[in-house]
C-alpha cells in the first residue's frame, strides 16, 4: 500500500518523549528542537499520529517524540490510550527520558499529571513553559524550590525565543547517563487518604488491609483498581466511604495545591481584569462575540474560497502549459501522448491544485489555535452542534468543507475525541464544496433559469448548498446511535490566555499538512486519475476511429461547421470506451432517477473528481472537452436532449435530481484518499463512499418519482 | 458566583475526567460566564479557565461558598 507508513525505530538513538497537558507549549518546544526535520506517521494500526524528529545533542542523536497531550495517565479515548502506551513503551520502544512540559501559569493541574508520571520508572526532566505569561499575571515561580520538591531537573524554557533549549538538552543528556529519580512526595498524601479510606471502608463492613488498598489504588493496572472501576457494588461501597469520588486524584491534587502554593514567590494577586478577561468580555459576549465570530469565519471562508482561486488557476495553467509543451514531443505515439498529457500531467495537477486551500485553511487554524481563539469559537458554537451529537470544535472543519472537504477533513484533527472526529469526517463531504458549483450553474442555467427566471435560479442554488448540511444532521444522529455507540468523554474545553501567535509554529503546521497531503493522499489521487484516463481511452479500435472520421466527412456541412472532426470522433468514442460501456450497462439502474446513458456516463466519469462532469458532458454532447459550465451551446444541448421516444430528457425535475445527486454523492477520489490517510484504514473511506452513493441515488430517485406524480 | 464542590453523585469515567481536571471535592471555583447560546459554562478553578456542559456539571454536588 503506497501510503501505509507505520513507526519504524531502526536506529538505537535514545528516545525522548515530550509529554504534558494539552496547551502546555509542548509542540513549540518540539518545533524548536527538531525544526523542519519532523516525521509525521501513524502509530501502528490506529489513527493517532506519531510526530517525531531527530535532534543532535553533543555527539549523540536523539529521537524526540511529540506525544499527544494528556490530562491524566488514566486513558479513556483511543488517542489517550496510544499516548499512554507510548509513554509506558507498550506500543513501541520505551522512551529513555520523559520531558514533562509544565505550564507555569497552570501549575496545579500540570503537577497533578507530573505526579502520575513520577510513579513510573522513566527518568523525567521538567520543561517549565509560560513563565513570562505567569509573571505578567503576578505568578513568579521559585524554580529551585520546585526542582527540590520534585527531585528532578526543572528547566525554564521560552521555546519561540530559543531560551532554555540548550539547558534542556543538557539535562536530558545528564539523565541519559545517570537518571535522577523523582521524589514522589505525593505518595505520602495518598497514604494519608488511603488510611482514611480504609477506616471508612471498615466502618461500612468492607475489610481490606491498608497495604492492599494502597497498592491497589496506586497501581493503575492492579486487580483492586480494576474491580473498583468495574464492579458497581464495590464502586458504590468506595463511593459511599469516599464522597470525594477517587482518593487517588484528590490526594494528588492535595499535594499539587500545596506545592504550587509553596513555590509561588510573588503572591500579590495580579490585575483583577487581565487582557484575556477584557478580550473575552468582547469575544464571548452574547452579541459582540457572535458578531466577531461570524466576521472571523467570514474572513477565513472568504480566503479559502477566493484567495486560493488565483493560486489554483495558476497551478491549472501551469499544468496545462506543461501538457501543451510535452504533447507535440510525443505526437508519434498517440496512446503514450494521451497517457502522459491526459493521465500523468493532469493527475499531478489535480493533486497540486488542492494545496492552496489546504495551506490557507491550516494557516488560519494554526493562527486561531495559537492565539487561543479556536477554543472560544468552540465555546460559542458548542450548543449549536451539540444537540446532534457533535461538539463546538466541529464548526471549523465543517464550515471549511463548504470550500473543499479535503482541508475540512484534515482540520477535523482539532477534535480531541476520536469518535466525534470520525463523525465530523464522515459528514464533512456532504457540505456543498466549491467543485459542485459548476454542476449547479450548468443545470440551473440550462433548465431552471430559462423556465422559472433568475429568482428561482437563486433559490435553487441556495437550496443545493443547504441539502447536504440538512441531510448531515440525521446522519450524525444515526451514526452516534449505531456506529459510534459506547462511552464518550465529557466535552471539556480549556480556555487558555490569549497569546501572540508563534509564526514558526504556524509555518511548520502548514508545511507538515501540505507535505502529508502530497505524499499520502496525492499518490492515491494520482493513481485514480490514470485509471479513469484508461477507462475513457480504451478500448481503442483504430478502424472504428477511421469509421467515425469517415462519418464526419459525410455529415451535412452545417453540422460539420458546429464541431471539429476531433470533437465528433471523441463523442462517438466515449460511447465505446469502457466508461461508456459501463454507463450503458447500468443505465437501467439509473432509469428510476430519470437518467439516460449520457447522464449516467457523465456521472460515472465524475466519480474520481466531480468537476470532470462538465467536460465529460461536453464530450458526450459533441461539444468537446473544453466547455465550461456557462457555455451556451452545452446548456442548449442539455435542454434539447431527448429520449429515444422523443420525450425531453432533462425536465426541471431531472435537473434537480442530477443536482441533488451531485450534492450528496461522494464523487471525489481525493476526499476518499484523505479519509484513508486520516483514519488510517480503508474501512471508513469505503463506508463513506457506500453511504453517500446510496444516499445520492435514493434522493435522485425520490426527486424523479415526486416529479412524475406532481408533474 | 463562587461555588464549592461538595461531592460527586456517582463515580464514572466521565466524572473521573472532571476530577482529573481539578474539580475534586473541596475545590472552590467561580462561574465566569455562560455561552451566548446557553451552554456550555465557563468556570475559573485552580488558576485556569475550563468550559463544561451543564449536563456534566449536574453530576456534582455543589454548595455556595464565600
Amino acid at each position: 500500500m503506497p501510503c501505509h507508513r507505520t513507526t519504524q525505530t531502526h536506529t538505537n538513538a535514545p528516545i525522548v518523549a515530550l509529554v504534558g497537558n494539552p496547551n502546555s507549549g509542548k509542540t513549540s518546544i518540539f518545533n524548536r528542537l527538531t525544526g523542519r526535520h519532523q516525521r509525521v506517521a501513524n502509530y501502528p494500526g490506529v489513527t493517532v499520529e506519531r510526530v517525531s524528529g531527530k535532534v543532535r545533542s553533543g555527539d549523540r542523536v536523539l529521537e524526540v517524540v511529540d506525544v499527544p497531550g494528556l490530562y491524566s495517565l488514566q486513558a479513556t479515548t483511543e488517542d489517550e490510550i496510544v499516548a499512554v502506551q507510548a509513554i509506558s513503551g507498550s506500543i513501541e520502544r520505551a522512551p529513555d527520558v520523559l520531558v514533562c512540559v509544565m505550564d507555569a501559569d497552570n501549575l496545579e493541574r500540570n503537577l497533578f499529571f507530573f505526579s502520575q508520571l513520577a510513579d513510573g520508572p522513566t527518568p523525567i526532566v521538567v520543561a517549565l513553559t509560560m513563565t513570562d505569561v505567569a509573571q505578567r499575571r503576578g505568578r513568579t515561580i521559585d524554580v529551585d524550590a520546585l526542582a527540590a520538591e520534585l527531585g528532578v531537573d526543572v528547566i525554564p524554557v521560552v521555546a519561540h525565543k530559543g531560551r532554555g533549549i540548550r539547558e534542556l538538552l543538557d539535562a536530558i543528556e545528564a539523565n541519559l547517563i545517570h537518571a535522577r529519580p523523582a521524589r514522589r512526595r505525593h505518595q505520602e498524601f495518598l497514604s494519608r487518604r488511603i488510611e482514611n479510606l480504609k477506616d471508612r471502608l471498615a466502618r461500612s463492613g468492607v475489610d481490606v488491609a491498608s497495604a492492599e488498598v494502597f497498592e491497589g489504588l496506586t497501581d493503575r493496572f492492579s486487580e483492586l483498581r480494576r474491580s473498583v472501576d468495574e464492579i458497581p457494588e464495590l464502586r458504590a461501597a468506595v463511593h459511599e466511604a469516599a464522597p470525594e469520588g477517587d482518593p487517588d486524584i484528590a490526594a494528588r491534587y492535595d499535594w499539587a495545591a500545596e506545592v504550587a502554593d509553596a513555590v509561588l514567590l510573588d503572591k500579590t494577586p495580579g490585575k483583577r481584569w487581565t487582557t484575556t478577561d477584557r478580550m473575552d468580555y468582547i469575544l464571548t459576549h452574547r452579541v459582540f462575540g457572535l458578531v466577531a465570530f461570524l466576521g472571523i469565519m467570514f474572513v477565513m471562508f472568504q480566503s479559502i474560497y477566493s484567495f486560493a482561486a488565483p493560486a489554483m488557476n495558476a497551478i491549472d495553467a501551469l499544468f496545462g502549459w506543461l501538457g501543451d509543451l510535452v504533447s507535440p514531443l510525443l505526437a508519434s505515439t498517440p496512446a503514450l501522448q494521451s497517457l502522459v498529457v491526459d493521465g500523468v500531467i493532469t493527475g499531478v495537477g489535480s493533486v497540486m491544485v488542492f494545496l492552496p486551500q489546504i495551506l490557507i485553511l491550516f494557516f488560519f487554524i494554526a493562527f486561531l489555535e495559537g492565539t487561543g481563539y479556536l477554543a472560544r469559537a468552540s465555546f460559542l458554537m458548542d450548543r449549536l452542534l451539540g444537540w446532534c451529537g457533535l461538539n463546538g470544535r466541529a464548526f471549523v472543519p465543517l464550515l471549511s468543507s463548504f470550500a473543499c472537504a479535503i482541508p475540512g477533513i484534515m482540520a477535523a484533527r482539532v477534535m480531541p475525541d476520536a469518535k466525534s472526529r470520525l463523525a465530523t469526517i464522515l459528514v464533512a463531504p456532504l457540505m456543498s464544496c466549491s467543485a459542485r458549483l459548476p454542476v449547479y450553474i450548468l443545470f440551473i442555467g440550462a433548465v431552471i433559469e430559462p423556465q422559472f427566471g433568475p429568482l428561482w435560479a437563486g433559490v435553487a442554488l441556495f437550496g443545493m448548498h443547504m441539502v447536504g448540511a440538512v441531510v448531515a444532521i440525521p446522519i450524525v444522529f444515526i451514526l452516534n446511535r449505531s456506529v459510534f455507540k459506547g462511552r464518550r468523554l465529557p466535552f471539556v474545553l480549556e480556555l487558555p490566555p490569549y497569546q501572540w501567535p508563534k509564526w514558526r509554529d504556524i509555518g511548520l503546521t502548514m508545511y507538515n499538512r501540505g507535505k502529508i497531503f502530497v505524499n499520502t493522499a496525492g499518490r492515491i489521487i494520482f493513481v485514480m486519475t490514470i485509471v479513469v484516463w484508461g477507462l475513457l481511452y480504451f478500448p481503442r479500435d483504430e478502424r472504428a476511429m477511421d469509421e467515425y472520421r469517415f462519418q464526419y466527412a459525410r455529415l451535412p456541412a452545417v453540422e460539420r461547421e458546429a464541431m471539429t472532426e476531433e470533437t465528433y470522433v471523441q463523442s462517438r468514442h466515449i460511447r465505446d470506451s469502457y466508461m461508456g460501456r459501463i454507463g450503458r450497462a447500468i443505465e437501467p439502474a439509473f432509469a428510476p432517477a430519470g437518467f439516460d446513458w449520457r447522464l449516467t456516463t457523465g456521472i460515472l466519469a465524475a466519480f474520481p473528481a466531480r468537476e470532470v462532469v462538465v467536460p465529460a458532458l461536453g464530450i458526450i454532447f459533441a461539444l468537446g472537452g473544453e466547455v465550461s459550465e456557462d457555455n451556451v451551446d452545452l446548456r442548449h444541448a442539455l435542454s434539447k436532449a431527448i429520449w429515444p421516444d422523443g420525450s425531453l430528457l432533462i425536465t426541471p425535475w431531472t435537473a434537480i435530481g442530477v443536482m441533488v445527486f451531485f450534492a450528496l454523492c461522494c464523487q471525489c477520489t481525493s476526499t476518499l484518499a484523505v479519509v484513508r490517510r486520516e483514519t488510517n484504514s480503508w474501512k471508513w473511506p469505503v463506508f463513506m463512499f457506500a453511504y453517500m452513493t446510496l444516499l445520492a441515488y435514493g434522493f435522485a430517485v425520490l426527486v424523479h418519482q415526486v416529479g412524475r406524480v406532481v408533474g | 458566583m463562587t461555588v464549592r464542590v461538595a461531592g460527586v453523585l456517582a463515580y464514572t469515567p466521565e466524572i473521573r475526567r472532571l476530577l482529573e481536571l481539578g474539580l475534586t471535592p473541596g475545590t472552590v471555583f467561580r462561574v465566569v460566564r455562560v455561552a451566548p447560546l446557553g451552554d456550555p459554562i465557563e468556570i475559573a478553578l485552580r488558576g485556569y479557565r475550563l468550559c463544561l456542559r451543564r449536563a456534566e456539571a449536574a453530576s456534582f454536588v455543589l454548595e455556595p461558598s464565600n
